[in-house]
């Protein structure tokens, strides 16, 4: 593995490697020192093209605990209107010596490019509306920490499929480790290839939700509206927002996931968003750990 | 059944354990019996045991810790904590090698802050795994002191550390190769000489602290 | 450097691939077709054994950039590069900064296509005022200029507004022009980055519709023919597209389509790569669109082969797929990639390429001494073209400005070895002279 760019491009020992290596690092957070000398000497650039407080910090951090030398350039806007290109900041990261590059762009297929054209390895940090590896398996990860399993587990995806880069990457990565999958949403929040996906599709919440383990909320952008995808808001979480009542009609030991951040009233009620069946802050717990087992196994070896 | 048999390795299915070109220098019986002079010898060093917590280096090291804990409280009737100590992220030749799948460290409820930690490992060579252990240790906790136990110490010390106890010393030449097995991890007990198995380079002998398969004796030193 | 003014006598080549024969061009015309001909004095001798002979090609689609974007082409190099692909004649869009809207620009770029020399450059007149779809520009001033305008198109964008394409189609009626459509429904692709489908929604790509197209077109043939103008539909790249056309060929509508060279033979699953390379507009589809393209060109459905020619500056490549250019190089690997995709797999004869690549798209364009057959007393433009001489293709090494060509790496088959234009050489032994 030289890079993460998609989960698509993991094996499932591939994929199962990377969440074992986390449960180990774990334990690094509960330590006195919460370091390891693993990555000294290597460099981390944070290349974000998007603002994400939450996701750079996370890897900063993951990588911090591995002792690696962390730069963070973030680039608000596109590099084009900023002047420089991509290509002309990956040959200046390259030139300042980075083993490896975290990259966070609004176009999709940028860490794709981003690849071609450094020698470090790339780790896609969320590339507009193609995938977010790091988060994927951080939700797989809690999954298995809660659930004790992946392998037949019953994973709902609610919410704005078709532009959800977390939604694309849990599809291909869950599907991979043997989890099975319902995409449930409107239909103009659906790709319109979504058939041939390796999931369910369902337009009904209500229905989906005695069936499933997990259920995964989506944030919702409630400027979706403007463009026709839903007509209010109020429709849409009345259809699609998950509340305290329909969460007690799921099983008990079924949670709710969501990769933040939540917009509450929305997708996801108040009632819902503080229970402790809802994962969000362990999510966060857990990305710093995953995402240390992914730096470790791309820039720990030779 | 193997796993039945009341003295672990104790009937080798004899030669056909043992590859072409290597011989047992250590029998089921002899392991154990090496094993069982560790524990006493334990026990005499440290005042019966007393303040004792046993840590296996991954992954032969980890069933030898278990075993030599059995053995003390056989002997004094006290409970000895046993872990695992996981010393990849701490070795100093991850570079030169593709990435390494992690072992599993499980410290003993309690930590080990004022402790007597003897490190356990099946082979001694170069002392880089003990080296990256003594690092590990040093972000875990403050033990009161360290001591180390190893099955076989095959010589070719590169680092100045030396063994608390030693099951056999084995002289070796760097063109050989120590290979341990227990019936935990292999199904019986034996310690195998024979030669070296992929020397990296031509006409260089395979060096302690070198290019190793994670998982092999060679690679835990 | 081979005397061009004189006499140059072609040894050998096979007309449309047929029996070979020499060919003698004197004064710039075809002087003589027959075995053995004698060389006059001062001839040139052209040695054209195994040579394809053809009409010099017309391209009704091409980008030259000039003016405004010289950095990506020039009309001097992009007609070049049309030499080195075979072409004697290419229709240079209206695309340019300043927009090709009014009489000025069009003869601008027509002057300089004579100065150059290398084919005859023929400016298309934008339909709309500074393509912006709301006001038609001085359509008539072009067509009574000195360039002769009777292809007008807003290419690059879609008039999507009826009415105003009603009123386009009716107002060239007047100068026997016709109206090229770039069919392209702008609510249904805004954003859009390739074709929309299963690969779309993998790469996370915003979907190009193949009913963006298709509606369009429908829509547009029956305003022709309601209307009773010409219609030409750029780069059909859809099986629905082809579909339409076919019916409003049948129930008589006066329509005309071009497919290009890279939707012939190329598909979507090349954006994998998120390569930008393989960004155009119309975007890559799927490979049974490319086999409906394949036979509608076959079948007469589609009319034509244009290239598209878009060149571009590297940085407008090299960069993430949203922000790149959409566009590809197509000029100097036409006629290789018609041969694979259509002439290898029995779809066409080499007569039926000298058909739709030469005197279809000279009719449609209403371009005089152009497209003609290989007789004696036409005008001498020709190409030779090596069917048997594999060769990869690598942008660096091509005559265009630009080298975002989308076959890059590709193995085609065949090369052009010579063309002349009204009898001199513009290219030989594979060079441009």
């Amino acid at each position: 593995m030289r890079h993460l760019l998609s989960t698509g491009d993991l094996s499932r020992d591939e994929a199962t490697l990377i969440l074992d290596t986390a449960a180990e690092l774990a334990q690094v957070g509960d330590r006195s020192v919460k370091k390891l000398p693993t990555l000294r000497g290597r460099t981390v650039v944070n290349l974000f093209y998007e603002d994400s407080t939450r996701t750079r910090t996370s890897f900063e951090l993951a990588a911090k605990r591995l002792s690696a030398d962390v730069i963070n350039f973030s680039a608000k806007g596109s590099s084009v209107s900023k002047g420089e290109s991509l290509k002309d900041t990956a040959l200046t990261l390259q030139a300042m010596g980075a083993d490896g590059v975290v990259i966070r762009h609004s176009a999709s297929g940028a860490a794709h490019r981003l690849a071609n054209w450094v020698d470090g390895s790339v780790l896609n940090a969320g590339d507009g509306t193609h995938e977010h590896p790091t988060q994927a398996l951080l939700d797989a990860f809690t999954m298995r920490s809660r659930l004790g399993r992946l392998d037949g587990l019953r994973v709902a995806v609610v919410g704005d499929i078709l532009h959800s880069r977390v939604a694309r990457s849990n599809v291909l990565l869950l599907t991979t480790l043997g989890a099975h999958v319902t995409l449930v949403a409107p239909p103009t929040l659906l790709p319109v290839s979504v058939h041939t996906w390796t999931c369910e599709v369902s337009y009904d919440l209500d229905a989906v939700l005695p069936k499933s383990d997990v259920v995964m909320m989506l944030r919702v952008q409630a400027e979706r509206m403007h463009e026709s995808f839903f007509p209010s808001t109020r429709e849409y979480s009345r259809n699609y927002g998950l509340d305290g009542e329909r969460l007690s009609r799921m099983p008990e030991e079924a949670i709710v996931m969501h990769p933040g951040p939540m917009v509450r009233g929305m997708e996801i009620s108040a009632e819902v968003a503080d229970s402790p069946r809802c994962t969000v802050t362990e999510q966060v717990a857990n990305g710093v750990s995953l995402r240390m087992a992914v730096l470790y196994l791309l820039l720990g070896g030779s | 059944m193997r796993a039945q048999k009341p003295t672990p390795g104790e009937s080798g299915g004899g030669a056909s354990q043992v590859p072409e070109g290597t011989r047992a220098v250590l029998d089921g019986n002899e392991v154990n019996r090496a094993l069982t002079r560790i524990a006493h010898e334990v026990l005499e060093r440290t005042k019966g045991g007393q303040d004792v917590t046993l840590l296996g280096i991954p992954s032969r090291g980890v069933p030898l810790a278990r075993r030599l804990a059995r053995l003390i409280e056989r002997v004094e009737d006290r409970t000895v904590p046993a872990g695992s100590l996981d010393i990849t992220m701490y070795r100093d030749d991850l570079r030169s090698a593709p990435v390494r799948a992690l072992g599993r460290t499980e410290l003993p409820a309690g930590g080990l802050d004022d402790r007597v930690v003897v490190l356990v490992d099946d082979v001694l060579f170069s002392g880089r795994t003990v080296r990256a252990a003594l690092d590990a240790l040093g972000d875990l906790g403050r033990p009161r002191a360290v001591q180390l136990a190893v099955l076989v110490d095959r010589g070719h010390r590169e680092l100045p550390i030396r063994a608390d106890y030693v099951g056999k010393n084995l002289p070796t030449s760097l063109r050989e190769s120590v290979t341990v097995r227990l019936e935990e991890t292999d199904g019986h007990d034996a310690v195998l000489l024979g030669p070296a198995r992929t020397s990296t380079a031509p006409g260089a002998g395979p060096r302690p602290g070198s290019l190793q398969r994670p998982g092999t004796t060679e690679g835990n030193d | 450097m081979p005397d061009t003014n004189g006499p140059h006598l072609i040894r050998g080549a096979s007309p449309l691939g047929g029996d070979p024969v020499d060919l003698l061009l004197a004064d710039g015309r075809i002087a003589e077709i027959g075995p053995g001909l004698d060389a006059p004095a001062g001839a040139e001798t052209v040695e054209a054994s195994g040579l394809v002979a053809l009409p010099g090609l017309v391209d009704l689609h091409t980008h030259l950039r000039e003016p405004g974007r010289e950095d990506a082409e020039t009309v001097a190099t992009g007609s070049r590069s049309a030499a080195m692909g075979g072409y004697t004649a290419v229709h240079a869009m209206a695309n340019t900064d300043p927009v090709a809207d009014t009489a000025g620009v069009v003869e601008q770029v027509w002057r300089l296509g004579r100065e150059a020399g290398y084919c005859d450059v023929r400016p298309v007149g934008a339909v709309t005022v500074g393509l912006a779809g709301r006001q038609l520009s001085e359509i008539g001033a072009m067509a009574d200029s000195a360039a002769g305008v009777r292809v007008f198109s807003d290419d690059g964008i879609c008039v999507s507004d009826a009415l105003l394409m009603r009123r386009a189609l009716e107002y060239v009626k007047a100068f026997d022009g016709v109206v090229a459509q770039h069919a392209q429904e702008p609510r249904l692709t805004q954003g859009a980055q390739m074709n929309e489908g299963c690969v779309s929604d993998r790469l996370g790509l915003p979907g190009w519709p193949a009913v963006a197209e298709e509606a369009i077109i429908a829509r547009d043939c029956l305003l022709a023919q309601h209307v009773g103008s010409r219609l030409h539909v750029c780069h059909v790249s859809t099986k629905g597209s082809v579909d339409i056309i076919r019916w409003a060929k049948d129930r008589g509508c006066d329509v005309t389509a071009e497919v290009t060279p890279h939707h012939l033979l190329l598909t979507e699953e090349l954006v994998e790569s998120y390569d930008p390379v393989y960004k155009v507009n119309p975007p890559l589809r799927t490979a049974e669109d490319v086999q409906a393209l394949r036979e509608g060109l076959a079948d007469g459905t589609i009319d034509i082969v244009a290239t598209d020619h878009a060149p571009h500056p590297v940085e407008a490549k090299e960069t993430e797929w949203s922000t790149a250019a959409m566009g590809m190089v197509g000029l100097e690997t036409a006629l290789a990639v018609v041969q694979r995709t259509m002439v290898d797999t029995g779809l066409l004869t080499w007569a039926d390429v000298a058909e739709r690549m030469s005197a279809a798209p000279a009719r449609i364009g209403r371009v005089q001494g152009h497209g003609r057959g290989l007789a004696v007393g036409e005008p001498a433009n020709v190409v030779l073209y090596d069917p048997a001489a594999p060769v990869e293709a690598d942008g660096a090494a091509m005559v265009t400005k630009s080298s975002n060509t989308p076959f890059r790496g590709m193995t085609l088959p065949g090369r052009v070895r010579a063309t002349f234009l009204r009898g001199a050489p513009t290219v030989l032994e594979g060079k441009i002279q």
